[in-house]
């Protein structure tokens, strides 16, 4: 069999196990109340196969470098993949050290969205540019990864908190925040939810559009609702765009991914309308009884933990690593590219946390809401900056 | 100046908000930490007095006060950070991408992005990172680091080493773990005690009263990792100093002779031996999809060079002499290194011209037989060229980078032979009156539709342009230097914690607290594993009961 194909097999094993772990997971939510023995029994399961479907990934990671003859950290699908493995690692640690199963209710899911997310790049296997071609590449993007990771258990256990202690009583601005936050959650599985759909159906447009004196194409997978600025569609029989991306939008095909951030925040919408109709309250109001029974400050705890340790590891990847590969590649180990930038934002942000952890006002919800912004910082890098701003990084 | 005497008998000096000794809340101080009305004590910096707090007379106290407090650091740290964040929204000037229509920022920004462009521009934010007022941000948030670091570590310091096993109850009571034990006898107390050195405790005894602690040293993980911070500032203000840090770009063809190298005060020279550009093979099954998608994928970047030092035999005014010290190959993530200096693969231009080699034949001869040739040398063109069979070619104009502008004139784009175009007069032999022909690739304009002689490309030869960066930069070791010491202290400071526990004799059984700067967690854990097998009771979480 081809190794490729085992590759990918074993990536979407992990993805399966991760998903009967997190309803095993939620199993011990309910359990609590009833059966203490079953409730324990229900976790190890769910911890078992998480650990299972992690070594899958593993076994995916690893003979993906093989068949490329190089680390798969390369290009934003297994970057983001591999980011969704860190992340269950970090929180496989975590469990271990907490025993808290709930987190698994959360965290798996987030991890399952990122490594969906990535899947929703090109997965060819691409052979390396000269500028890749370093072990610094891999030291510097496999330690960022599991940074990030492990940041983003903070995120998790942050929004758990909310969920657990903002008051669903009355309406009120944090009740209105913790919604948009789970909105943009909603978000994400509508563009995974939509672009899974029309991937299936293998549809495609193909768009030709000026740029820089020359003509590129352009290849839609969902239906043009924004075409590319200038574009003209080529391929027959499908929709006709209804509009023009705007020309600020900048970098390799901005109308495409224009056009599924259009797709996606009209699935979320969708999706997230059909949800609370269905419930009749907020997302998060339906959510906090199973909460019931955690203990706010542990969760306050494990948020601020996985921030300390995260935060070391993220700094030598993110930001010292970054440097010297720079500095071996390019000759500066600083150059003020927007994706530098933002990992110079994301450290400045943590350190903003750790110092405002020092003075007790700021434990608890409002260190909660701080791990959420810091989620969102790192996801602004991953996915604004490389849509948006071109610099050296945009490999997407 | 009064220092402050506490009941037990011991002297603190001003500012105090923890007895030293004791650990008893001192009367008056406890607003200093927000101590006031709470059930639990603060225990940052142990309560120790500390310069910021205590003196606020002086302009020199105030501003120690505003530079010390974290607040204001923490409000910096936003500053730069929000700041950096608006300079990403637009390229900086530096990443004008060289095929704009115009790079002059002034023009740029506003023609690309609108007024928002335009607005940017203004702000400075185009070459944010080296404005006056970023930097001013960031030498703030260095005063702050040292000034904070130094108002906690001399005191903390002082206490941490000084501290005394026994305390008192009001000091146990009001830490955030507690428990008290009516009975508890010698035997338990000594198991505790040995179950504690397991955990690699260290054990202080006074009286009865115990202290066992571990892990102290994280607590100046931040202080040294503000020292790495500092280091790091240091060498970015010192590599703007020309002993630290020089950087030019150079272009050099394949096949010219050595050129000096600039920055290098005419010491070194180098030569281009030949550039190479390698593709990844479309043949390799591997990537056979991936290149059909994107095109043909670079697989290396290199130039091969020669490096050379004047010789000091060199007579001032003379050419050069020249030694070679360095042949070898500069890579993209493989720069060359000599001296002081390295070399680095940056830029490249493919095929510039180095030669045309062009044939006179008549206009009418269909079988374009060369009446004469003649060659031009792009590294060193002549202005004319007079040929044995008596023609005489008068280069007229000559654009090496030929197009036509957007008044349909013809001009150059740049000054490198990349698309090199002529307007030559020809004057045939014995004839002192000129025909025109305008000469480029692909074209061959005959002004006038009535010359006799028309000019041909017979032969070229093309080179390739290598951009190599040349840098030195001592301030690197001093960056390696701080990084080092900035992840040594954030190490220290966050995979250990600094944990306390204390044990006080009541009359028949004892107090039991413990205090850890972080990770609560942890500490419980250990806590639980000291007092098993006995029946001393576990602490209890006060913060925990507070809230609810
Ligand atoms: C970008 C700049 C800075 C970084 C990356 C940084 C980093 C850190 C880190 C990682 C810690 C340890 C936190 C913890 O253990 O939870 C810390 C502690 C601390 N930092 Fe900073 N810091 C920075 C700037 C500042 C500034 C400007 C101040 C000035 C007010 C400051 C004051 C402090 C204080 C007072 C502590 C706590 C020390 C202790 O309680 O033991 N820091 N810093």
């Amino acid at each position: 069999m081809d190794i490729l194909s085992v590759s990918s097999g074993a990536l979407y094993s992990a993805f399966v196990l991760y998903l009967i772990a997190t309803l095993f997971f939620g199993a011990t939510v309910r359990d609590k109340r009833t059966d203490k023995k079953q409730h324990t029994v229900s976790a190890k399961i769910a911890i078992t196969l998480t650990i299972i479907g992690f070594a899958a990934q593993i076994v995916y990671f690893i003979t993906r470098w093989f068949a490329s003859g190089h680390a798969p950290v390369s290009n934003m699908f297994e970057f983001m993949t591999f980011l969704g493995m860190c992340t269950v690692f970090a929180f496989i640690i975590i469990y271990f050290y907490y025993k808290l199963s709930f987190l698994g209710l959360f965290a798996l899911p987030i991890s399952m969205i990122i490594i969906a997310y990535a899947s929703m790049f090109p997965t060819d296997v691409a052979p390396l540019v000269p500028s890749l071609q370093s072990h610094w590449l891999y030291i510097h993007v496999t330690t960022v990864a599991l940074g990030q990771g492990i940041l983003f258990i903070s995120f998790v256990a942050g929004l758990m908190y909310l969920i657990k202690e903002i008051d669903q009583t009355v309406k009120s601005k944090k009740t209105m925040w913790l919604e948009i936050v789970i909105y943009i959650l909603f978000i994400f599985i509508g563009f995974i939810g939509i672009t899974s759909a029309f991937g299936m159906m293998n549809y495609n447009a193909t768009f030709e559009y000026p740029s820089g004196g020359e003509t590129i194409k352009s290849e839609y997978k969902l239906p043009a609702i924004a075409g590319p600025n200038e574009g003209t569609l080529i391929t027959e029989n499908v929709m006709e765009p209804w509009f023009e991306t705007p020309n600020w939008l900048q970098g390799q095909d901005a109308g495409r991914k224009f056009n599924t951030v259009i797709w996606s925040l009209i699935t979320g919408t969708i999706l997230f309308v059909i949800v609370r109709l269905i419930i009749r309250k907020r997302v998060g109001a339906a959510i906090q009884p199973l909460f019931k029974n955690v203990k706010a400050d542990l969760l306050d705890e494990i948020g601020y933990r996985s921030v300390t340790i995260g935060f070391p590891v993220f700094t030598l990847g993110g930001l010292i690593f970054a440097a010297i590969w720079a500095q071996i590649a390019w000759g500066r180990f600083w150059g003020w590219d927007p994706k530098e930038v933002w990992a110079l934002v994301t450290w400045f942000f943590y350190a903003a946390y750790l110092h405002l952890r020092l003075s007790r006002g700021w434990h608890g919800e409002k260190s909660a809401w701080l791990a959420v912004i810091g989620f969102g910082i790192i996801m602004f890098n991953l996915i604004v900056v490389n849509l948006v701003l071109a610099g050296l990084h945009s490999y997407a | 100046m009064k220092e402050i005497k506490c009941e037990c008998g011991h002297v603190n000096p001003v500012g105090t908000v923890l007895c030293e000794a004791c650990g008893r809340p001192i009367e008056g101080n406890q607003h200093l930490d927000g101590n006031n009305e709470k059930r639990l004590l603060n225990m940052r910096y142990d309560g120790t007095a500390r310069r910021s707090q205590t003196y606020n007379k002086s302009i020199i106290d105030k501003i120690w006060s505003f530079f010390s407090s974290v607040k204001v650091g923490v409000w910096l740290i936003v500053l730069a950070l929000v700041a950096s964040m608006v300079g990403t929204i637009f390229p900086q000037e530096v990443y004008i991408p060289a095929n704009a229509p115009s790079r002059d920022p002034a023009v740029y920004y506003e023609d690309q992005y609108g007024i928002f462009g335009l607005i940017f521009y203004q702000l400075g934010f185009h070459n944010l990172y080296t404005s006056w007022w970023y930097l001013v941000i960031i030498a703030l948030i260095g005063i702050s680091l040292v000034i904070c670091s130094l108002d906690r570590f001399v005191p903390l310091f002082k206490a941490l080493r000084h501290q005394k096993a026994q305390k008192h109850i009001s000091f146990l009571s009001r830490q955030r773990l507690y428990s008290e034990t009516d009975v508890a006898s010698n035997e338990e107390i000594e198991t505790v005690k040995n179950n504690l050195k397991k955990q690699r405790y260290n054990i202080k005894e006074e009286n009865g009263h115990i202290l066992a602690e571990k892990g102290r040293f994280s607590r100046w993980g931040p202080y040294v990792n503000h020292i790495g911070l500092i280091i790091i500032l240091v060498a970015a203000i010192l590599r703007v100093t020309p002993f630290f840090y020089m950087e030019e770009y150079v272009w050099v063809r394949e096949g010219q002779k050595p050129i000096v190298i600039p920055g290098t005060d005419g010491q070194y020279y180098i030569e281009n031996k030949d550039f190479i550009l390698e593709t990844h093979s479309k043949d390799d099954k591997r990537f056979e999809a991936a290149i059909a998608e994107e095109g043909m994928i670079p697989s290396n970047f290199q130039t091969d060079i020669v490096i050379y030092q004047t010789s000091d035999k060199t007579v001032p005014g003379a050419d050069a002499e020249l030694d070679p010290i360095l042949e070898g190959s500069v890579r993209m993530n493989d720069p060359a290194k000599f001296d002081k200096y390295t070399v680095y693969q940056s830029g490249y231009q493919l095929n510039e011209f180095t030669s045309m080699t062009f044939r006179i034949h008549e206009t009418a001869d269909t079988e374009e037989a060369a009446l004469d040739t003649f060659t031009v040398d792009l590294t060193a063109p002549e202005a004319e060229y007079n040929l044995d069979s008596g023609f005489r070619v008068v280069v007229d104009k000559y654009y090496p980078d030929y197009y036509l502008d957007s008044n349909g004139i013809p001009a150059s784009e740049t000054n490198f032979p990349r698309n090199p175009a002529y307007v030559f007069l020809i004057y045939p032999p014995n004839s002192d009156t000129a025909e025109v022909s305008f000469v480029g690739i692909g074209r061959n304009i005959d002004a006038t539709g009535e010359n006799i002689y028309k000019l041909g490309i017979e032969d070229f030869e093309m080179h390739d342009v290598s951009g190599l960066t040349v840098k030195y930069d001592r301030s690197l070791p001093l960056f390696g230097i701080g990084a080092a010491i900035f992840m040594i202290g954030v190490i220290q400071g966050m995979y250990w914690q600094h944990r306390r526990i204390w044990i006080h004799p009541s009359e028949n059984g004892i107090l039991m607290a413990g205090h850890t700067n972080k990770n609560w967690f942890g500490i419980k854990k250990d806590i639980e594993k000291v007092i098993k097998g006995t029946n001393i009771k576990m602490v209890e979480d006060q913060q925990e009961l507070d809230e609810k």
